[in-house]
């Protein structure tokens, strides 16, 4: 635990650096799609459950993931952080239908 | 034994790419192999000063692409080396004055006659770059510990990839072992990891090559860090499992290796 309270080395800023910068170059993703898709992700969502719409963030990672090799794993996985404002909405939305 | 071509290439420039053809091209020799060294570099030539060889040019890849001299009146003996030999770039034309299919033609020719045909490809992945590749069925991909190289390593990974290469492995230039344990630069398993491809040589920051470049002799096999390095690296290229070194006298592998767990 007591590496957290240590100032960032700069090889660990640089590999975090890096992991972004790879993941766009490969991917060819540009801001604009990504808005895109995160306007639709929120569309569908909420649907089933109230969501704040406005604090989603998507991002495009090879970290973190079950299948994860290694951040230089060719495959790159599209992390979505929906925070949800109130769970009872979706008997609600199930009701409905 | 088939011949190998192997380029050597990095994207970003400086990176070491043709002191690594040279140390390799010369290591190859010293294991008594046929190794021809080709500079793709048209308009900024290179390869021929780190050699030592830049007295002795009269033709040149151009030369031998427009028919104005035959393959092996272009090739120039290394005294020092049997079997070592180097196609010299030109110097006042530019990279449009050779296309890949005439690169993969030349190539074909010193087929016969070699062991192992060594590209020092140009900065960049433009026509120079394409030239370079075009007749190469393996890569060194060479890159340095730093955001910049490993970004242009990747992109190149990713072109060689679409080229239809099979085996490309990477080189690590000028990585300072001291900067690693202080956590001010990303170790070899940083990068490998990163970068996703085969590790076949680290090669330590050291002026030993500064030196070897002044003099135009390559280091490979000498008694000094890159020299051992390049030495293993050469061993590797021939398909032989060797360890990699410990550059720091003194200090356990385990020490390094636990030594990326304290810093983070």
């Amino acid at each position: 635990m007591k590496y957290f309270f240590r100032r960032k080395s700069s090889c660990q800023i640089a590999k975090d650096r890096l992991k972004i910068l790879l993941i766009s170059d490969r991917v060819n993703c540009s801001p604009e799609m990504m808005e895109l898709i995160k306007t639709d992700i929120a569309k569908v969502i909420s649907k089933y459950m109230k969501i704040d719409a406005e604090n989603i963030e998507i991002q495009i990672s090879t970290v973190g993931g079950r299948t994860d090799k290694g951040a230089g794993g060719k495959h790159p996985m599209l992390y979505a952080d929906i925070p949800i404002l109130d769970v009872t909405a979706q008997e609600q939305a199930l009701n409905v239908k | 034994m088939e011949s190998q071509v192997i380029v050597v290439t990095s994207g970003k420039g400086g990176v070491g790419k043709t002191t690594t053809s040279a140390n390799v091209g010369t290591g190859l020799a010293k294991l008594g192999k046929k190794v021809c060294l080709i500079d793709t570099d048209i308009g900024l030539r290179n390869l021929d000063v780190v050699m030592g060889l830049e007295n002795r040019i009269v033709y040149n890849l151009v030369d031998v692409v427009e028919g104005n001299c035959r393959v092996k009146q272009a090739l120039i003996r290394d005294k020092r080396h049997p079997g070592l030999y180097l196609m010299p770039s030109a110097q006042t034309r530019d990279k449009s004055a050779v296309s890949p299919g005439q690169m993969i033609k030349v190539i074909e020719h010193l087929k016969e006659q070699f062991d192992y045909i060594i590209l020092d490809c140009p900065a960049g992945i433009e026509q120079g770059f394409q030239n370079a590749i075009a007749g190469a069925d393996r890569a060194l991909v060479v890159t340095t510990p730093e955001v910049s190289a490993i970004r242009d390593a990747d992109r190149i990974i990713g072109l060689l990839e679409a080229n239809g290469f099979k085996q490309m492995d990477l080189v690590l230039n000028r990585l300072r072992m001291d900067m690693v344990r202080k956590g001010d630069m990303m170790s070899a398993q940083d990068v490998v990891d990163i970068l996703a491809i085969p590790l076949i040589g680290i090669v330590p920051d050291d002026e030993n090559v500064v030196i070897s470049t002044n003099q135009g002799e390559p280091l490979v096999g000498s008694d000094s860090p890159a020299g051992e390095a390049y030495a293993n690296v050469v061993l590797r290229v021939e398909g032989k499992d060797v360890p990699f070194i410990n550059f720091e006298k003194g200090i356990s592998f385990w020490t390094r290796v636990t030594g990326i767990f304290h810093k983070a």
